[in-house]
This record gives structure tokens, C-alpha cells and sequence, in this order.
């Protein structure tokens, strides 16, 4: 029997989906807030993409001053929250953690960062002013971490900022993407309720940004515009029965389950094609979803995976099996998806080379295909003199946001190609910054 | 095994760890658990006419992550009637005939001192204390420090009990004076035996800063108290430094003060005490700690070759001078093991913000090792002290180890410095950087 029975109400799917970083209880949050040796020039703020004053705020949250914790915090991301809870920090701050050094375990920095910011969140603590209306008015389009923080800055520099989302709900992969044993859609929903009490911006739901005529709208109403779309959906491999009944795309897999919760359909036998965090996640998901064999397949070596370790780590420990130097030929089946043919696969020179006469099948009901999701293109073609690079990814000057076109600016996963949450909250905070040194 | 009994003024103890008198002996339920968990005596809750406690008692100081460093208490001597204690001390003494019991007392008149006297002599004390040094409470009823801080008073009561007293009396100092020594001498003079120190130090450990109240609050309303725990230690055992290394006092001395571990104790020891008493480590943790302390003594005798405690009793003591005769010649300096060094910085700030400008940081910033500037370090310790790694930054001697030089030497030779800007000052030659350096190249333009 596998470890997780299918979940048949939203309490058994939260049960299966437990959270991995609970909150602290206030002896805890002392306790290890004590720990922190309040470095010079700390490491760990070095390794925050949004360069947080983790020693200052930790000391805050030490010295009993949790409301000023959270200002310190939110000055330099307005994600707070979130972060403490979804951010790699295994590869972030805690990595760079001094501690580290001595193999003592580092200071918990993301569930300390979660503690201080989830009393602003809960007693609605106002800690920033708006600055007065300058009179001018920003588009941003996505309603991302990316959108969200750089209407937050936008609305303290005096902006008036309107965002138009083609979701009813906001806070983009972060409700859609992100692991829900990461975080509840609920504690992220809260968050930018807050943001959005706090800041008083606007959000279109339901207004995807699609035409030329759109565009248009836009440029002639809004003296900027920010980008924060994203990325789009799951890319195809190009091979054989992808079409089949039950071979599905790992963000849209992620997406249906993060809304469907326990009526989620997921196979007996699934098979997860990839190599990176999203392929960990879509397994540790199917697994918990109740499938009885979850098998993660690699075209590459164990080593090259994309993968930080420590999630491949937990796709493992929820009884997931990893087939590795496994290049997928063809999915099987006649309507359904009933099995994957597979070939090994040496690396040379970096390139993956097949085996002749090394296939085989492995039979399975379901596939996954975490193999990465295209950029926006068909959109972003339509925006004149905006430049793209190779990868599809916005070109941005990187200290402004600002894109080849000055009145657009762009910020996350549609600039880096699908990063971290945090990286989004950076990028759409030094856009701002960036919109309203253009606009002065 | 080496030998752990010690005499105490007279008295025989099977080991030297002593309670002290407060909660933890209160009751002969408390004192008989606490000898059978291997504590050699117990100093009684401080009898008298018996008084009333508020609620609630207690103020704590935390550091970080550790609880009670300190303790403050607003608590009086022992709210029971005395016939109880001497029921419950007679008690004691039949199932513990070995562990001495001490009865700490405090009362006012010549009367009552001679009168409890012998009644706690009759119910099998083995010495009396005398309470000259509760902080609080008592004080403004001229008891407890009123009187230790009072020598004449002191040596005048220490007089009466002596008229009728049959066992060694011990009196126990108030540390709230400005010199320990005078009424260490003052019980000498008194006739006491021995003396034991300190009691707790008068405090106030916070203030609840959103009702405006100290702690501990009463009913809206707060008091000064008594300070011990670890964060006390320092200042006892300088005091009981102070006592042992006076001619005019003499007697033996009970070390008590933040004792917690096995290492205390046998600071007390080396300083000149002959027992130790614990009560803070006690309440928190209970009476279990002695068999750390037993097995802690035991190891370091063994490890040191002492067969008996007696031949610990006051060993650093030589080794404590006047600061005029320290060598001035001798020079220690900073240096950090590389390989242990985590990158904490915290050896570079404390030394540029709040020493001697003598680290520097690694010019390749991801490796953070910071280095020593040797020429600037002063050997003054505080990166050494500051760095979070064990044995990481080390003081190496630098001076050739031949020359001895003190104050007091260079003083008889005429070679100190006499004027305002002589050049005999210690940081002659000292480099440190320009005022203005201290400000970013935009702030330097005035
Ligand atoms: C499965 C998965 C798991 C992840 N797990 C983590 C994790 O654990 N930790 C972590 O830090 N990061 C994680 N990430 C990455 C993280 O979610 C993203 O990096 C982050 O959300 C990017 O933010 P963004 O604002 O750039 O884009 P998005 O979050 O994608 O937001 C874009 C928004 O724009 C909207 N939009 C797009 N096009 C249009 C349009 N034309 N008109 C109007 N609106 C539009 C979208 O509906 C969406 O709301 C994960 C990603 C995935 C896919
Ligand atoms: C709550 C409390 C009550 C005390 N009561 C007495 C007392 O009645 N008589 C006395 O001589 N000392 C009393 N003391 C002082 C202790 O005996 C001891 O001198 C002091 O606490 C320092 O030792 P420590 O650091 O081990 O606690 C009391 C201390 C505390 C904390
Ligand atoms: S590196 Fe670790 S110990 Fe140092 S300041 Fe950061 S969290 Fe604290
Ligand atoms: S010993 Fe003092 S002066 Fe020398 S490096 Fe350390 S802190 Fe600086
Ligand atoms: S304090 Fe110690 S560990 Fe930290 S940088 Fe200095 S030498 Fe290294």
C-alpha cells in the first residue's frame, strides 16, 4: 500500500499535504532567534535576493519587537510571508548561513521571517505611509509576486496603479504553482489581502491583456507599464501520444490540483518526465494524491538534474522512484495513456545520446510532463520594440527593469525564465524604482 | 576516590556543598530529599518571628535564548512558625545525623537572638548563621542588611549570640556596602567563626514597560529586591577574594553566589572558600545537580592529584596582585586559526567599532576570513572573547618572557608617565586612523 490514501475530503488533502515549515510558537521563535550571532556584513543577507536585513530582524524579533521585525522585512520585500514559507532557503540565506560552516544546523531564517510577518498580517499593522498622488498612473499586467510588489512600491512613491489579471484570484504561481505543502493557498491569499488593504491598488480579475487593441488601451491611458505575465504553459516534448487521455502538463496538473484539492484526478501508476523543481514537485503531489507508484524520469544523470537536492530529497521520502539516463520515445496507449517507451541515455559532451536497442516500457496509467513551460511570445511580439532573447525572456536593463521599449518595464519569471517567487518580488520592487526615476 | 569532607569552622561536613538558606530549605521534607540526593548541608530558611509573602515573588532575567541568568526576589525569611522548623530540624538530624544542618536566624532584640539560640541548638542544629544580609523587606525593619551594612551593629550582635551560642557561628554578609572587608572584620571582632557571602544584591530586574510597573508586580505595584544566579558570580567571588585575602579577618569562609557547576565550586575553593552554597541553581533545576557537582569536584582532584579539599582551599589566591604589580612587558597578541574561522566577521567589528582597529577583512570578500594587524593589536582579548567558534582566535605571547616590568617598578624608577603629553603614555606609537576616515568619501567635505 502506498504511503498516502487518497484523499476523499479537504481535511485528508490538507492532512496529506501537511505543511513542512509550520509557524513558530513563540518559544521557539526566542529560542532560535537567540541562536543568531548577529554577523558583520552577514552572509545570509548577501545570499536574499531581496537583500533583507535577516540579522537586524531577527534581533528584532529577539528583543520583542515583532512589529518592527515585519517593517524591517517588508521594507525590503513585500512578500514576507510567502518567502519565509515557499523560498529555497537550503540554497538562499540559510545556505550562506555561518553555522554552516561548522555543520551546525543554520539559523531557520525563512520560518522566523514567516513568524514576524504573520502578526503584521493577523493585527493588520500598517507599517508604510503612501506618499501623496504624483499624478501619474502605471499599468501592470500579471498579478504575480512580480505585478503585486511593484504596485506596492509603486502606490508609496504615489503612483496610482492599476493590474490587469487574467485569473479571478491573485498572486500568480504563488496560489497556482507553488507546492501546497509549502504553503496554503489561504495564508498566501491572506498576505496580499493585506498588501492590497495597505497599499490600495487595483485589480482587474478576469482581464487578460491579449490584442493589439488592449495594448493600445493601456499605452494610451497609463504613463508606464510593467510586465510581471509570467511564463505560459507546459511545453511539449515533441513525441508520439502526448495527446493521449491522462498525459498532462505539470503546471496545468499543479494548477487543476491546487483548486480541486481532493477531487483531483490523478492515476494509479504515474510517471513524472523531468529533471527540475517542478517534476519534484509534481511527484511528491501525485504521490500524496494517493497514486500507488510514482516514478520520476530523467533523461540525464542523477547529478545534472536541474533539481535542488533537498527537493529531490522529498520527492524521495514520499516514496518516489527516480529512473535516470531514461529519454521518453513515445507514450503509449490507444485513447488512454497506458505506458512510456523509454531508451537509456549516455551523456557526451554534455549531449544526451541514446542507446541503440536499449528500449524499453514502462507500463503506467498516467504521465506528467514537468518539462518546462514556454514564454509569453505570441503576447509580448505584439508590444512594439520590445527584445527578447534567445530563450524568449524579456531583455530588461537590469539596474531599471526598464525594457528595449522605455515605457515598459518587466520583472520575473518573464525576464529570468522561471526562477523563485523572491526573485519576482525583487525584480518588481527595483522596477518601480525604475518607473518612477523614468517618469520624474 | 579523593576525599571530599571538609571542617568547617568546626564543623564536619561530608562534602562541601552546602544549600543556602531560602526556598529550597524551607521544610525537612525539602532538606532530607536534598541530603539523600548527595548535598553534605543545608543552611535553614532564615527563622524568626515568622512573616507574610506577597504574590507574586520572583522577576527573572533572560539572555537570548537562556532562561533566569539572574533572579530577583521580593521574599522575606521563612513564614512558618518556628516550633514546625525545630520539629522538622530535630527530623532531619535523626535520619541525617552526619549532614550538618545550619539554623540561619535573624531577629532584633538581645532576647530573641539568645532564646532562638537555644532553641534551635536543642533541636540538633550544628552551627547558627546569622542573617546580616537580606536586601529587602527586613532591612527597613532594621534586620538582615540593615545590620551587615552597619559593622558596629554587626560586631555588637555577633557579641551576644557568642555569649550563649554552643556551636560555630557563622555570620552571612550583605555584598550592598561599599567595602566587604569591614564587616568581615567586624564579625571577626564579634567573635564569629566563620563568615559566609554574599547574600543577593539589592535590584531591580525590569520593568513592565507597557503598565509602567518593575517587576515582580504586585497588584500593580512593585518593589526593589535581591539579585543571584549565574549573573552574580563575578562580584561574590571577588568579594570572598576580598575576605580571604584580608589578615583582618582570618576565619573560614562559605562561598555562596551563581554557583552552578563543578567549575564554580572549585572557583570558590581556589579563592579561599571551604564550602559552597547553592540556591538559585537549585530552584531551577533542582536538587539533582549535586551529582555534577560530586562528579565534576572528584575528577578535577583526581585529574589534579588533591587527595583531600583542604589542599584546594585558597590555591589561586597567590596569584592574585595589585594591579601596580602586573609585568607590563608582557605582550600577547590575536590570532585566528584559519581553518576553524567561519566568517562571522564579529572579531572584525568588535575589534574596529570597539577595540583597536587592529583587524582587517579579507580583500576577497566571499571568503571572509579576517586577519590581524599585529602591529595595532593591543593583546587586550575581546575578539578571542567575541568569536562564536571554540579555540578560533588564540592570544600567543609575543614578548621575550625575560623581562618583568611592573607599574610599581617604573614607578620607583621614575619611568612613568608624569605629564599630560608625555611621551612615556602606553599608546605612543599606536597608529590609528584620522577622524574623518571614519566617514564615507561624501561626508568627508565639510
Ligand atoms: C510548479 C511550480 C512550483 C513552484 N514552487 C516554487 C516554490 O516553492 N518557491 C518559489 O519561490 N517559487 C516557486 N515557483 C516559482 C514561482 O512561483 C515563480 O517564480 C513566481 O510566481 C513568478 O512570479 P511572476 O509574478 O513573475 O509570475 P507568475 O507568478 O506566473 O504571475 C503571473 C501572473 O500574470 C498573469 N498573466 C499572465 N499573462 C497575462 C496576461 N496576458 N494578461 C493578464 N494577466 C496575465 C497570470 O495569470 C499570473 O497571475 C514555482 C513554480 C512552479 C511552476
Ligand atoms: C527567594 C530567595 C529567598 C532567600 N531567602 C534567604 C533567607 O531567608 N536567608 C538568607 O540568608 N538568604 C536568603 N536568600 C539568599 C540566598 O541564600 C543566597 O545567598 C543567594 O541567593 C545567592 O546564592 P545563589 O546565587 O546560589 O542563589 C534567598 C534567596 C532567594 C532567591
Ligand atoms: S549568517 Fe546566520 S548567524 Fe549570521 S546573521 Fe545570518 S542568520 Fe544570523
Ligand atoms: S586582541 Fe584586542 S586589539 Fe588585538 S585584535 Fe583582538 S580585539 Fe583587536
Ligand atoms: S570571530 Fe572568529 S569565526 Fe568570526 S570571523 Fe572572526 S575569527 Fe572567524
Amino acid at each position: 500500500m502506498p504511503e498516502f490514501r487518497r484523499p476523499k475530503s479537504e481535511a485528508d488533502f490538507h492532512k496529506n499535504f501537511e505543511q513542512i515549515k509550520p509557524l513558530m510558537s513563540k518559544t521557539e521563535a526566542n529560542q532560535e532567534s537567540g541562536r543568531c550571532l548577529f554577523c558583520y556584513d552577514a552572509p545570509c543577507v548577501k545570499a536574499c535576493p531581496t537583500s533583507i536585513d535577516i540579522p537586524l530582524f531577527i534581533r528584532q524579533i529577539n528583543n520583542g519587537n515583532l512589529s518592527g521585525s515585519a517593517k524591517t522585512i517588508y521594507a525590503a520585500n513585500y512578500f514576507g510571508r510567502i518567502c519565509g514559507n515557499v523560498c529555497p532557503t537550503e540554497v538562499l540565506c540559510e545556505g550562506a548561513c555561518v553555522f554552516e560552516k561548522q555543520n551546525i544546523r543554520p539559523i531557520d531564517i525563512g520560518r522566523l521571517q514567516t513568524y514576524a510577518t504573520y502578526n503584521s498580517i493577523r493585527n493588520n499593522k500598517k507599517h508604510f505611509e503612501l506618499a501623496a498622488d504624483n499624478g501619474k498612473k502605471v499599468a501592470i499586467i500579471g498579478a504575480g509576486p512580480a505585478g503585486i510588489s511593484c504596485a506596492c512600491e509603486l502606490r508609496k512613491l504615489g503612483f496610482t496603479v492599476d493590474i490587469f489579471e487574467a485569473k479571478s484570484q491573485p498572486s500568480g504561481l504563488t496560489i497556482y504553482g507553488v507546492a501546497p505543502y509549502k504553503i496554503t493557498n489561504e495564508d498566501v491569499l491572506e498576505e496580499v489581502a493585506y498588501l492590497q488593504e495597505q497599499f490600495q491598488f487595483k485589480i482587474h480579475y478576469n482581464s487578460a491583456i491579449q490584442s493589439k487593441k488592449d495594448l493600445a488601451r493601456l499605452d494610451s491611458e497609463y504613463d508606464a507599464i510593467f510586465l510581471g505575465i509570467g511564463l505560459g504553459s507546459t511545453s511539449g516534448i515533441g513525441i508520439k501520444g502526448e495527446n493521449l487521455d491522462n498525459c498532462i502538463g505539470a503546471v496545468e496538473f499543479i494548477e487543476n490540483m491546487k483548486m480541486e484539492k481532493h477531487d483531483t484526478k490523478i492515476g494509479k501508476n504515474v510517471i513524472v518526465l523531468g529533471g527540475g523543481n517542478t517534476a519534484m514537485d509534481a511527484a511528491s503531489e501525485a504521490a500524496r494524491l494517493g497514486a500507488e507508484t510514482v516514478m520520476l524520469c530523467y533523461r540525464r544523470s542523477k547529478i545534472e538534474m536541474r533539481a535542488y537536492w533537498f527537493e529531490y530529497d522529498l520527492a524521495k521520502s514520499v516514496g518516489t522512484r527516480g529512473v535516470f539516463n531514461a529519454a521518453p520515445l513515445e507514450i503509449i496507449g490507444t485513447s488512454h495513456v497506458e505506458g512510456v517507451k523509454f531508451a537509456q541515455t549516455e551523456i557526451i559532451d554534455g549531449k544526451v545520446k541514446i542507446l541503440p536497442g536499449s528500449e524499453f516500457i514502462k507500463p503506467c496509467d498516467m504521465v506528467i510532463k514537468a518539462t518546462g513551460q514556454e514564454t509569453q511570445v505570441n503576447l509580448l511580439n505584439q508590444i512594439d520594440k520590445i527584445k527578447l532573447d534567445k530563450n524568449g525572456c524579456i531583455s530588461i536593463n537590469l539596474e531599471t527593469g526598464q525594457t528595449t521599449n522605455p515605457k515598459y518595464f518587466a520583472g520575473g519569471d518573464a525576464i529570468n525564465g522561471g526562477k523563485e517567487v523572491v526573485n519576482a518580488a525583487a525584480d518588481g520592487k527595483k522596477a518601480a524604482t525604475g518607473i518612477n526615476q523614468f517618469l520624474q | 576516590m579523593p576525599d571530599l569532607s571538609v571542617n568547617f569552622a568546626g564543623i564536619q561536613s561530608p562534602n562541601p556543598f552546602w544549600l543556602a538558606s531560602a526556598p529550597p530549605t524551607n521544610s525537612g521534607y525539602q532538606v532530607m530529599k536534598a541530603f539523600d540526593a548527595g548535598w553534605g548541608g543545608a543552611v535553614w530558611k532564615t527563622m524568626g518571628i515568622p512573616i507574610v509573602n506577597v504574590s507574586s515573588r520572583y522577576g527573572g532575567v533572560n539572555y537570548k535564548d537562556k532562561r533566569l541568568v539572574g533572579l530577583n526576589n521580593i521574599e522575606l525569611i521563612t513564614d512558618r512558625p518556628l516550633k514546625d522548623n525545630l520539629r522538622d530540624i530535630e527530623e532531619v538530624k535523626k535520619y541525617f545525623p552526619n549532614h550538618p544542618v545550619i539554623a540561619s536566624l535573624m531577629v532584633d532584640s538581645r532576647d530573641e537572638w539568645q532564646q532562638i539560640i537555644k532553641d534551635v541548638e536543642n533541636a540538633g542544629s550544628d552551627g547558627l548563621e546569622l542573617n546580616f544580609g537580606c536586601p529587602h523587606g527586613m532591612c527597613e525593619r532594621g534586620m538582615g542588611s540593615a545590620v551587615g551594612q552597619e559593622p558596629k551593629i554587626l560586631e555588637r550582635i555577633t557579641a551576644w549570640v557568642k555569649e550563649v551560642a554552643t556551636t560555630p557561628v557563622i555570620v552571612k554578609l550583605t555584598p550592598n556596602i561599599t567595602d566587604i572587608r569591614e564587616p568581615a572584620r567586624a564579625a571577626r571582632a564579634g567573635g564569629s567563626d566563620a563568615i559566609s557571602l554574599i547574600n543577593t544584591i539589592q535590584s531591580l530586574v525590569g520593568v513592565d514597560i507597557d503598565n509602567f510597573v518593575p517587576y515582580p508586580v504586585v497588584d500593580g505595584l512593585s518593589t526593589n529586591g535581591g539579585y543571584c544566579g549565574p549573573a552574580i558570580k563575578p562580584i561574590a567571588l571577588n568579594m570572598v577574594k576580598e575576605c580571604a585575602m584580608d589578615p583582618g579577618v582570618g576565619i573560614p569562609i562559605s562561598g555562596i553566589g551563581g554557583i552552578e557547576n563543578w567549575r564554580d565550586v572549585v572557583e570558590y575553593l581556589l579563592l579561599g572558600s571551604t564550602t559552597i552554597q547553592v540556591c538559585t541553581a537549585v530552584m531551577h533545576y533542582g536538587f539533582g545537580i549535586v551529582r555534577e557537582l560530586t562528579a565534576g569536584l572528584e575528577q578535577y582532584m583526581l585529574d589534579k592529584g588533591f587527595n583531600s579539599v583542604d589542599q584546594m582551599i585558597g590555591k589561586a589566591l597567590p596569584n592574585v596582585k595589585p594591579w601596580e604589580h602586573l609585568n607590563l612587558e608582557y605582550q600577547v597578541k590575536a590570532q585566528i586559526e584559519d581553518e576553524l574561522c567561519i566568517g562571522c566577521q564579529l572579531c572584525y567589528i568588535a575589534c574596529e567599532d570597539g577595540a583597536h582597529q587592529a583587524i582587517r577583512l579579507n580583500e576577497n570578500n566571499e571568503l571572509r576570513i579576517p586577519s590581524i594587524i599585529e602591529e595595532n593589536c593591543v593583546g587586550c582579548n575581546l575578539c578571542s572573547l567575541v568569536c562564536p567558534v571554540d579555540n578560533c582566535i588564540s592570544m600567543v605571547r609575543t614578548d621575550s618572557g625575560k623581562k618583568i616590568e611592573t607599574w610599581h617598578q617604573r614607578t620607583e624608577k621614575g619611568s612613568i608617565p608624569t605629564t599630560w603629553n608625555d611621551k612615556r603614555a602606553g599608546g605612543v606609537g599606536h597608529w590609528i586612523p584620522e577622524p574623518k576616515d571614519a566617514l564615507k568619501q561624501d561626508k568627508k567635505e565639510l
